[in-house]
């Protein structure tokens, strides 16, 4: 159970040395390291002091599962997958009890069943795994009735030029750490276990600032906006937002997620003066504040004028576009920047890997998306390069699996 | 962390593996010669929990493989104060063996282990890959990947032990492995 910013449990000194000298020993896998010392909470508006950042603890099992309402981790690794053909609703089950016992062992700071790296599993992090479900991945259980109607492929929008690369997808799982590190070798665990069953299908990874580094701030893209400003409080309003509370089992405590790689073109956006920029968005870059405001959360005024007659806040700026204020409608944005490798003439390979968990998509997302596709002076900058589409199961006890409720 | 560590730290880890067993009375400390009673009935009542077994069985994997011949490994801890013999092991998807890896003709190889695995009282064994290990011989279905594997023990003194090992895709250990009898990767 993870309601937003639920407090980061530790790993603790003594358990992390047993627990690393057990695993390389071959002896034990310090299974009980956490139950036995179970350390005393930081809390969320307290952050993580820097030398306990590696063992920093979020929960695997709950009704709800982690990385949703989760404070976002500094790093994140979208892993699809395409399910091979022969992948059965029994299959399916088989593949989600071993990636489950490797996400709750790993996310605890234990080394997964036949870890042969047990030394980078002992400092989780904040390691969080969630998983996702394509529609692919209902199609092959054969239970297509029991798939939430808006967990389907996004309708095409005249900004869009997506790539099948980045694409699609029957399983996903977000693995989010505030070390890099720990988020690799979770990725290469999970992908061994996943071969029998599936292929990758595309990788995005993401980033954002460290740990520490700013707390409690908005994200911040690379177009040096605050990004995530309009998000849900966390709390009730976010919760809201984002979880089915009702429906069968395998509905109940669940939600959806939406993933889009957006491209983000630095070389036209460089040609922008700064006043252009922040007419774009609606909002300054330094505070986030609303044109007519002074601090980040202030309530945009969109009816006043400026000198010149105009709204102050314009009305193709991303601020009123993407403007709500019902949380039902509310999504929670929880993206990542990305930054590639730029040309030999350096332009850049930047964007931002969106990432937007919601109750339901056609409710929430889609009327969002159609008055960004439509009107939106950002979209002169930005183009959505893919687009993916999953339902988030809900948690599951000690000793289950995701997706158990749905499956098994 | 080198395993020396581990030795070094004898009561924590005691510590350690009565919180990962808070459910079973085999923990450790003076509840532990009460372990090993409720073993004795037979082996289907053994199977019902390999807490309450002769040995505590932590973390049993075995590699998937379609056919031919594969491995099961665990951690096991003698928490009772007499030592344990393991002289057998049973599956119902082949005949098996306890192996060890020894040095022959100046190459490590894989062999049946002569008077089977010895868990001293109060300590463990593990059983790993390039170490000792349960041989699973001739398959007569596949093992799959996620499948749920019984597994029994058989002990010098006439007890048995099932546990239920998670069947995990695993390309280590080659050394382990006679190419071309089908200890290929799982798939």
């Amino acid at each position: 159970m993870t309601g937003t910013g639920a407090p980061a449990r530790r790993v603790s000194r003594r358990g992390l040395l047993t627990g690393g000298a057990m695993a390389a020993g071959g002896a034990l896998a310090g299974a009980g390291t956490l139950a036995a010392v179970r350390p005393q909470g930081v809390r969320p508006d307290n952050p993580v002091p820097v030398a306990q950042v590696g063992s920093a603890v979020e929960p695997f099992h709950g009704a709800r599962q982690s990385g949703v309402t989760t404070d976002p981790q500094a790093h994140a690794a979208f892993v699809a997958f395409t399910l091979r053909p022969g992948t059965d609703r029994a299959a399916l089950g088989r593949m989600l009890r071993l990636l489950s016992d490797d996400a709750a062992r790993l996310t605890q700071g234990r080394p997964a069943l036949a870890d042969t790296e047990p030394e980078l599993s002992v400092l989780p992090a904040r390691l969080t795994v969630t998983f996702g479900f394509g529609p692919g991945l209902y199609a092959a259980a054969g239970l297509d009735e029991r798939r939430p109607a808006s967990v389907a492929e996004l309708p095409a929008f005249g900004i869009d030029r997506l790539q099948p690369r980045w694409s699609g997808g029957d399983l996903l799982l977000q693995i989010c750490a505030d070390d890099p590190l720990t988020v690799a070798h979770t990725q290469r665990v999970l992908v061994k276990d996943s071969r029998p069953f599936a292929v990758v299908r595309w990788v995005q990874q993401g980033f954002r600032r460290a740990a520490g580094a700013e707390p409690g701030r908005t994200q911040r893209n690379l177009f040096g906006q605050l990004d995530g400003t309009a998000n849900p409080k966390p709390g009730a309003p976010a919760d809201t937002a984002v979880w089915v509370t009702d429906g069968p089992d395998w509905l109940r405590d669940s939600t959806t997620l939406v993933v889009r790689r957006i491209s983000m073109n630095l070389e036209t956006w460089d040609l922008l003066g700064r006043s252009d920029r922040e007419l774009a968005v609606g909002r300054r870059l330094d505070t986030g504040a609303p044109l007519t405001g002074r601090t980040e959360h202030d309530e945009p005024d969109f009816a006043a004028l400026g000198p010149d007659g105009l709204t102050v806040i314009p009305d193709f700026s991303h601020l009123t576009r993407a403007r709500v204020t019902d949380d039902r409608q509310k999504i929670l944005r929880r993206p990542y920047n990305y930054d590639g490798v730029p040309t030999p003439e350096g332009n850049a390979d930047s964007g931002l890997v969106f990432a937007s968990y919601q109750a339901d998509i056609a409710r929430q997302f889609l009327p969002v998306q159609r008055r960004l596709a439509e009107r939106d002076l950002l979209n002169e900058w930005t183009t959505p390069i893919g687009s993916a589409v999953f339902a988030v199961p809900p948690g599951c006890p000690e000793g289950g699996w995701i997706g158990r409720q749905l499956l098994g | 962390m080198p395993s020396t560590t581990t030795r070094r730290l004898p009561r924590t880890a005691a510590l350690i593996g009565a919180a990962v067993l808070a459910a079973s009375v085999t923990a450790c400390g003076s509840s532990g010669t009460e372990s090993t009673a409720p073993a004795a009935s037979g082996s289907t009542s053994a199977a019902a929990s390999a807490a309450a077994g002769v040995l505590t069985v932590r973390d049993p994997w075995v590699k998937a493989a379609d056919k031919g011949m594969t491995a099961a490994f665990a951690t096991l801890a003698n928490d009772g104060d007499t030592d344990v013999t393991i002289t057998g092991v049973s599956t119902d998807v082949s005949r098996a063996e306890i192996h060890e890896m020894a040095m022959t003709d100046g190459k490590m190889a894989m062999r049946q282990k002569q008077g089977g695995v010895v868990v001293a009282a109060r300590s463990r064994a593990a059983l790993e890959p390039g170490g000792d290990h349960l041989m699973l011989m001739d398959l007569t279905r596949p093992v799959r990947a996620g499948d749920q594997l019984d597994i029994t023990l058989t002990f010098a003194d006439g007890r048995t032990q099932t546990f239920t090992a998670v069947a995990k895709p695993f390309t280590g250990a080659q050394e382990t492995y006679a190419p071309g009898h089908g200890a290929s990767p799982a798939s």
